[in-house]
């Protein structure tokens, strides 16, 4: 490197200074977005009804909601398979705690330890998996694949792989209610998406996530409490994950363990890195990830919804995912 | 660490990564057995052994091919959908015979292999979103040519031989022929130049590249043995049970590098042993066995859902095990 | 000179647009010990990568062993006898030492396999050369690093080399080890094989060297018979500058303002760490440098890592300002006025992604933010004033860090820790691998603050900045602190002297085992 590629004569004023690099990243997300739209505008039939955006929005909140914990965890260096297990662990206890003896009697507190006991339970599965990645050092891929194996399991056994329905119109409400008239948890995904964004952006934790995943020895020599916030980003994508769980129960008004956030870590890893996350971490664009979720559910839509099996439609996926890997490596060289 | 033929060596014989772990696989292993025979009256009987051996060569040889990729430092986790796959591309062939249907399905996942290896050379793409891809590609392609339906395959044609037949009405056919690609790929790791040539990739790539060695024709080698082993599997899930099933292998990959962090291989590449990795795939074998006999007892009745949170559990403790070697490992091994 | 053996002509080699080499000539007799030498940046590497083969050439030809040649990849420039001693240790050290000297050239039993003992008795045979008897089948990890890069040569010599190139091969040995690498480059030239060196350590060359090539900005600027030459011509090439200036500038920036002391901002009694340091005593006060002395492997680092609480200590106090605890984390050093430049920039330092702003302000974030939120007006209010005081060239604040040239690296890093306004201040290595000009920045920055008050730790190999920089030179042997001198009145002579005084020959004669057990 040289000193040729710096505007190095000229005396640079504080305000100069100060101008930020454009980024053409968020880009290319955007213009594939603006594609499928297109697309399905000119092909898909029914495409623009509010019903087709009701669905797509129900179906990528959740999407979104474990993409934003994916980017912190992924920012990290690190990866978490364990997100759709651990959707499956709280959405099997919801319904267990408010048909529970206890929530049949106070229905209100019953509602409210349903909503925050899962959520407390997921946010445990992310302490588990940060406490071996970062206190045993053990590698990310294989210390959430333990969850990832079990923590299906736990929830089958908790249900004794039944599925689980039940009529509780205020839990549902969660997945059905409605806010200025569009979907609540399309609302609660964005509500997400802007408080993390404001977390990564703007404060310290935030700072000392993007610098660890970057260089984490530096980090660590400039002060960064390494342990803490790497455990706490595996703790925040455990939490969100298990929010998307009590979504995924409410919607359908029925648990069924063995289905639940099926496959959800691949969907949240490809919209995190379409969404412009490095693998080797450093980066958390978060809306980035959001924008990930809205691609990824809206070419599974379009595959569906112009009568492509959904097999065929796992193959797309996994296309996406590698040209999206793909892209983001080409353009670090 | 011994290499000299010349003496014998225990260690060496076992396994010589990491001794102290592929030792105390192979005494976890002993002792479950003895466990068991004391145990459980049938436990001992030519049956259960030889039914045992049976169902677990398709997991052993999963297990192989992925020590293989472990070694290099990468992992394969299309492993389970690619035996899948070529499980209905052999049903498929099946017809034509045994000769046709086990080349086809090894074939078939040598394909998806050599596309894994692509990615992962060429493309430069992680080796775990490569294979992640490919696991859902795989097994998309498994149920879009199966049309999501088990495939049954031709009852007239020799292909069941492979499967269910044995040598001397006593040994399956499958169990041998593990056993020869066991120890060529013994052979191979510990006496080749390819084989060292992996653990070296595994112990440092740029390293091994700078010494002249050829890291992308070994990376592929690997990826390709690692699909032709699941596609193997493949061909012996389809005959062993009569279908080609696009469904299966679910969670196989798990089993497989359990299997091998089990045996002790390092996880980070540059260290492993096949004969430990076969003790490690055995040892998860056993416990479900041993547990099936347990709830035969009928002291102890666990689901079918228990086995999952077993499998985690353990897996747990052995990396709770190797994260403890590791940290000692690191201080004298690794500085960067 | 005799015949020549490699011929390298025109070379032209540009990297997205920028142009690492422009025109180098490369040529090296057969048997000859050729220096190669320039600053960082200059093209060594690169002009070495093209021979080996991990480069392409834009243009130019290359003519080795009298034919045009056509290397693509390290492996063809091997088999045709180029052998390759980069300065990372680029060996594997999970493997045993006998499989990193004959990985890939294996001797074979019938049947292809193999011959473990063959190759055993050879990688011992080879060892012996070096006068080195170590456990071949011994993980190479198990070793020093000196002798790892001694089984790196030994692995190239048992490749029949025709050329080996030694890339800054003696930057982590010993004196001994040192002597034994020069007879293996004095027996490599005796057996008619050419060895291309590539050093910093501009002394050396004059004792092994025939030939010298000098690269400036990616162009050879001149080949001469190192008898022609001396080391100030050479310095001069190097910079591109009159050789009478540099006699007069004397390059003695750190140049000591009136060594006034004040309070004793740190002392350390007895400390010993799990890695190296065994006895280790400081007193540092107000507005004083102090420079740690010793060999590579004395404990200078891990002196340093000690006290900014990286390492834990097994024994002994450090003692900061009253009531302010012993720091064991980083955090807490910094916490408690200290920072900590480390020695290497790359993976200790710069957070490459980050911008400059977010990089310079990394150690003070504590300070800077209000019940976790980061007080941005004032981030960039601060970085603006250290990027126009330290006069750092970059082309806006939000610039990665990685597009800046090394020497304005360090100074955003240095800035990382001056805005933290500590009371002591450790310098690993502060200007090694920067142009001399950003050196003698670095340096005249440095004193700025001590002459404010500042407290300086400061370690360097070059002995030169020791001597003229610090005020008092504390020196290391084998992790104990064994004898202290005072300026004025130190020359690099008396520094030497006391490094070597209380030397055992046992302790160098044999390199260690590596005792990091634990």
């Amino acid at each position: 490197m040289s000193d040729t590629n710096v505007a190095a004569e000229t005396k640079q004023t504080a305000r100069e200074l100060m101008i930020p690099k454009f980024s053409f990243r968020k880009h290319g997300g955007l213009v594939a977005l603006l594609i499928i739209l297109a697309f399905n505008i000119a092909v898909t039939p029914n495409f623009l009804q509010m019903q087709t955006l009701f669905v797509n929005i129900s179906q990528v909140a959740t999407i979104a909601i474990v993409a934003v914990g994916m980017s912190l965890v992924i920012a990290t260096g690190g990866i978490d398979l364990s997100v759709g297990a651990v959707m499956a662990v709280a959405g099997a206890l919801a319904p267990i705690i408010f048909q529970s003896s206890l929530g049949v009697e106070y229905p209100v507190a019953g509602l409210v330890l349903s909503v925050l006991i899962p959520v407390l339970v997921a946010a445990l599965c992310g302490l588990f998996n940060g406490t071996l990645v970062c206190v045993l050092k053990v590698q990310p891929i294989i210390a959430t694949l333990i969850l990832f194996i079990s923590g299906r399991g736990i929830a089958m056994v908790m249900t004794n792989g039944q599925l689980q329905t039940f009529n509780m119109p205020s839990f549902s409400l969660l997945g059905t209610g409605k806010l200025l008239g569009f979907p609540f948890q399309g609302w609660l995904a964005l509500g997400i998406a802007a408080v993390v964004a404001w977390i990564v952006g703007k404060t310290l934790f935030g700072r000392y996530l993007l610098a660890i995943g970057g260089n984490e020895k530096s980090a660590h020599l400039a002060g960064a409490p390494v342990r803490k916030v790497k455990i706490a980003a595996y703790v925040i994508c455990g939490s969100l994950s298990g929010i998307a769980g009590l979504i995924v129960v409410a919607i359908n008004s029925a648990s069924d363990a063995a289905r639940i956030g099926n496959l959800m870590e691949l969907d949240a890893i490809a919209a995190a890195v379409v969404g412009g996350a490095v693998l080797s971490g450093g980066r958390a664009p978060i809306f980035g990830a959001v924008l990930g979720a809205m691609i990824i559910q809206l070419v599974k839509y379009t595959l569906l919804a112009n009568g492509v099996a959904d097999e065929v439609a796992l193959i797309a996926k996994s296309m996406i995912i590698v040209a999206a890997v793909y892209i983001q490596q080409s353009r670090k060289e | 660490m011994q290499f000299d033929s010349s003496t014998f060596d225990l260690r060496r014989l076992l396994g010589n990564s990491s001794s102290t772990q592929a030792l105390g696989v192979w005494a976890a292993l002993i002792l479950l057995i003895v466990f068991a025979l004391l145990r459980y009256d049938n436990f001992g009987s030519a049956y259960n052994i030889v039914s045992f051996l049976n169902y677990n060569s398709m997991f052993i040889l999963i297990a192989l091919g992925m020590c293989f990729v472990i070694m290099t430092g990468g992992i394969d986790l299309s492993v389970g959908s690619v035996a899948a796959f070529s499980s209905v591309i052999a049903a498929f062939l099946s017809e034509h015979g045994l000769e046709y249907a086990l080349p086809g399905g090894i074939l078939a996942g040598m394909v998806i292999g050599a596309i894994n290896a692509f990615m992962i050379v060429a493309m430069r793409i992680p080796p775990f979103i490569a294979t992640l891809a490919s696991m859902l590609g795989a097994k998309g392609a498994a149920l879009v040519i199966s049309d999501a339906q088990t495939v049954s395959i031709s009852w007239e044609s020799n292909f069941t031989a492979l499967g269910m037949g044995k040598l001397f009405d006593i040994i399956p056919w499958t169990i041998l022929i593990v056993a020869v690609i066991a120890i060529i790929a013994w052979v191979v790791l510990e006496h080749t130049s390819l084989g060292r040539t992996v653990l070296a990739v595994g112990g440092g790539q740029e390293a091994s590249q700078l010494m002249g060695l050829s890291v992308k024709r070994t990376t592929c080698i690997v990826y390709i043995f690692s699909g032709a082993c699941a596609g193997l599997a493949g061909v012996f899930l389809a005959s062993g049970f009569g279908a080609g099933q696009p469904l299966e292998g679910l969670g196989w990959e798990l089993s497989a590098i359990a299997s091998v962090v089990v045996g002790g291989t390092l996880l980070t590449g540059g260290m492993g042993s096949v004969p430990a990795t076969i003790a490690g795939a055995l040892l998860l074998g056993l416990l479900f066995n041993v547990l099936n006999f347990e709830n035969g007892l009928g002291i102890i009745s666990l689901s079918a859902h228990w086995q999952s949170v077993i499998r985690g559990a353990f897996l747990f403790v052995v990396i709770l095990l190797q994260a403890r070697m590791a940290s000692k490992a690191d201080l004298s091994l690794r500085r960067n | 000179m005799h015949s020549s053996l490699l011929k390298m002509h025109g070379i032209n080699k540009a990297f997205g647009g920028v142009s690492a080499l422009r025109g180098a000539e490369l040529e090296i007799g057969q048997g000859e010990v050729h220096a190669l030498i320039g600053q960082n940046g200059a093209g060594k590497s690169t002009l070495i990568k093209i021979l080996t083969g991990v480069y392409r050439r834009d243009s130019g030809t290359v003519d080795f062993n009298g034919k045009a040649s056509t290397i693509s990849n390290p492996r063809e420039a091997q088999s045709s006898g180029i052998s390759t001693i980069y300065q990372e240790l680029t060996l594997v050290p999970l493997r045993s030492v006998t499989e990193n000297i004959v990985l890939g050239y294996e001797p074979r039993r019938i049947g292809g396999l193999i011959d473990w003992k063959e190759a055993h008795r050879r990688s011992q045979e080879i060892l012996a050369r070096f006068n080195i008897d170590i456990d071949v089948k011994a993980p190479l990890g198990t070793y020093s690093t000196a002798i790892q890069q001694l089984v790196a040569i030994a692995r190239a010599v048992s490749l029949n080399a025709k050329l080996v190139i030694m890339d800054e091969p003696t930057s982590s040995l010993d004196d001994n080890e040192v002597a034994v690498l020069f007879s293996v480059v004095k027996s490599l030239k005796e057996s008619g094989v050419s060895v291309l060196y590539v050093s910093h350590f501009l002394d050396e060359l004059f004792k092994i060297c025939d030939r010298v090539t000098i690269m400036r900005d990616g162009q050879t600027v001149k080949n001469v018979a190192i008898e022609d030459t001396s080391k100030l011509d050479l310095i001069a090439n190097m910079l591109g500058r009159n050789a009478d200036d540099i006699e007069s500038a004397g390059m003695t920036e750190f140049a000591k303002g009136e060594a006034k002391t004040g309070d004793v901002i740190l002392k350390t009694k007895n400390v010993a760490t799990k890695r190296l340091l065994r006895k280790f005593d400081l007193k540092i006060h107000r507005g004083e440098i102090v420079g740690l002395g010793g060999l590579l492997g004395s404990g200078r680092t891990e002196a340093a890592r000690a006290i900014f609480g990286v390492d834990e200590l097994t024994q002994g106090e450090i003692h900061l300002a009253k009531g302010v605890p012993q720091p064991v984390t980083p955090k807490q050093a910094i916490a408690a006025g200290i920072g900590f430049l480390s020695e290497d920039r790359k993976s200790e330092g710069i957070i490459p992604d980050m911008s400059v702003r977010e990089n310079l302000t990394l150690a003070l974030l504590p300070n800077l933010s209000r019940f976790g939120h980061i007080d941005h007006a004032r981030e960039k209010e601060l970085v603006a004033s250290f990027i126009s005081a330290l006069g750092i060239k970059t082309a806006h604040m939000d610039q990665p860090i990685r597009e800046l040239s090394g020497g304005n690296q360090q100074k955003v890093l240095l800035a990382r820790w001056l805005v933290t306004n500590p009371s002591l201040l450790i310098l690993d290595e502060p200007t090694r691998g920067v142009d001399v000009g950003a050196k003698l920045e670095i340096q005249s920055i440095i004193r700025r603050y001590v002459d404010k008050g500042l407290a300086v730790l400061l370690i360097s190999s070059e002995f030169e900045e020791l001597v003229e920089g610090a005020d008092r030179i504390v020196v290391l042997q084998d992790g104990i602190s064994v004898s202290e001198l005072k300026n004025p009145g130190i020359t690099e002579d008396t520094l030497v002297r006391a490094i070597a005084h209380h030397h055992t020959p046992e302790q160098q004669a044999v390199p260690r085992q590596e005792n990091a057990h634990v």
